[in-house]
């Protein structure tokens, strides 16, 4: 099927993204889950919420029906800070430095693997 | 190509994935915004023809399993909002064009549920539809977009199987039983090859969508797929795929179809099918008759976290 919803003749393919609404948002939350023991909590999406507690029970009911963590972190989306993506390509992606990684560096084959 | 939009392409090219921070087209944003939201409502409509029949199901164990599924669809919608927020519209508002009726949702759900082996047959083959594109979508080109259809494709294998042995069960009991599935199938097996839009021919946007590698697969090529998986299984169920046109071609290695009924197809895209207007007025409904439980947390909240700056 798709998802798209056909654009009938005469209609414009353009949707509106945004109107005018009473009331405030609730603030938005990253989830993050740690899928099991062992590993790392990892980003799994966001969601809206009026405060921390909600938020935890609403990504428990959101994200994990199935068993897919045994621990949750809410973290406010706007407490997030990151390189704006220029800068990124900048500091986060170099990679010129090649001398820091280990396949940099010729061993002869017969003192083995190292 | 300017250089950003070249670089753009390429990652798309290399079937790597385009995350919310990267340089987009305004083309490419607005496709999937449209698409996005347009899912996440269907989801959120989607709950209706199945709540429908939540306290008429006929077994404590039946009723259990179609909460868990109406659940998931509330779940699916939440997932999709949250990937379409990245692309810098807010959910709050796509809700409320939603309501305002100037977003639509897909128009399988403005068709009538109107016997339980219309729960069966929803999940085999309305879910099954859904499954042939959702699927293809896991590997779409915006990241939040893909990463979403990942975790929506595992629980969709749930709704699917619960809905074909929904009716395996009635098509090995009573004849009455039997009869219920045959009329369900009768009327869903059209509506569910519309799910996947018009004939490649009359989709101008397919091109772009490729190019951009948000649609993986066209139109016409999935409703192939989804009639050739779901021939057998009817079979298997011993019901009549409700068109006569229906049969092995061996040349082709696909099954043949008849033709869908493009004037229904678009009276019902157009607004104008059974249910149009009664899903979004039970939709803006639900909304305002549950506005006190939002103030009810928004002052909750309030007040704790003045609790928290007083201690």
């Amino acid at each position: 099927m798709t998802y798209d919803v056909p654009v009938a003749p005469g209609e414009t393919a353009e949707i509106e993204e945004s109107t005018q609404l009473e009331g405030e948002t609730w603030p938005m939350w990253e989830v993050f889950v740690r899928a099991r023991r062992g590993i790392s909590h990892v980003h799994i999406g966001s969601l809206h919420a009026p405060d921390d507690q909600t938020a935890l029970e609403n990504a428990r009911d959101v994200y994990t029906r199935r068993g897919e963590g045994v621990s949750v972190w809410v973290v406010p989306s706007e407490a997030v800070s990151a390189f704006e993506p220029d800068a990124a390509a900048e500091y986060v992606a170099a990679n010129e430095k090649v001398y820091r990684l280990a396949t940099h560096y010729d061993i002869p084959e017969e003192v083995g693997k190292m | 190509m300017p250089p950003p939009e070249e670089q753009f392409q390429s990652i798309v090219d290399a079937e790597e994935k385009i995350e919310p921070s990267d340089w987009m087209p305004e083309g490419y944003r607005k496709t999937l915004i449209r698409q996005i939201a347009q899912h996440a409502h269907s989801e959120v409509i989607g709950m209706q023809p199945e709540g429908n029949w939540i306290t008429r199901a006929p077994s404590l164990h039946r009723k259990a399993i179609l909460m868990a599924k109406v659940q998931d669809e509330a779940g699916h919608g939440l997932y999709l909002y949250s990937a379409a927020e990245t692309l810098g519209v807010n959910r709050d508002e796509m809700q409320e064009l939603l309501h305002q009726g100037k977003h639509k949702y897909s128009s399988i759900f403005n068709y009538p549920t109107l016997n339980w082996a219309d729960m069966g047959t929803i999940g085999w083959l309305v879910d099954g539809a859904a499954i042939t594109n959702q699927v293809m979508l896991t590997r779409c080109s915006y990241g939040p977009y893909s990463r979403a259809m990942v975790r929506i494709c595992k629980e969709e294998s749930f709704h699917q199987r619960q809905g074909y042995e929904l009716l395996i069960r009635l098509c090995q009991g009573a004849p009455e039983q039997k009869a219920m599935a045959q009329d369900s199938i009768n009327r869903w097996w059209w509506p569910a090859l519309m799910m996947f839009g018009p004939h490649d021919s009359e989709s101008p946007h397919t091109q772009q969508s490729m190019a951009w590698k948000i649609k993986r697969v066209t139109n016409d090529d999935l409703r192939q797929q989804f009639v050739d998986m779901t021939v057998p299984q009817a079979e298997y169920l011993g019901l009549t795929i409700p068109d006569p046109e229906i049969a092995w071609n061996d040349q082709r290695g696909h099954y043949d179809f008849g033709e869908i009924d493009w004037e229904e197809f678009w009276r019902v895209v157009k607004g104008n099918g059974p249910m149009n207007r009664e899903r979004v007025a039970h939709k803006v409904k639900a909304w305002e008759d549950g506005a006190w439980v939002r103030e009810a947390a928004t002052v909750h909240a309030e007040k704790k976290q003045r609790a928290r700056t007083a201690a």
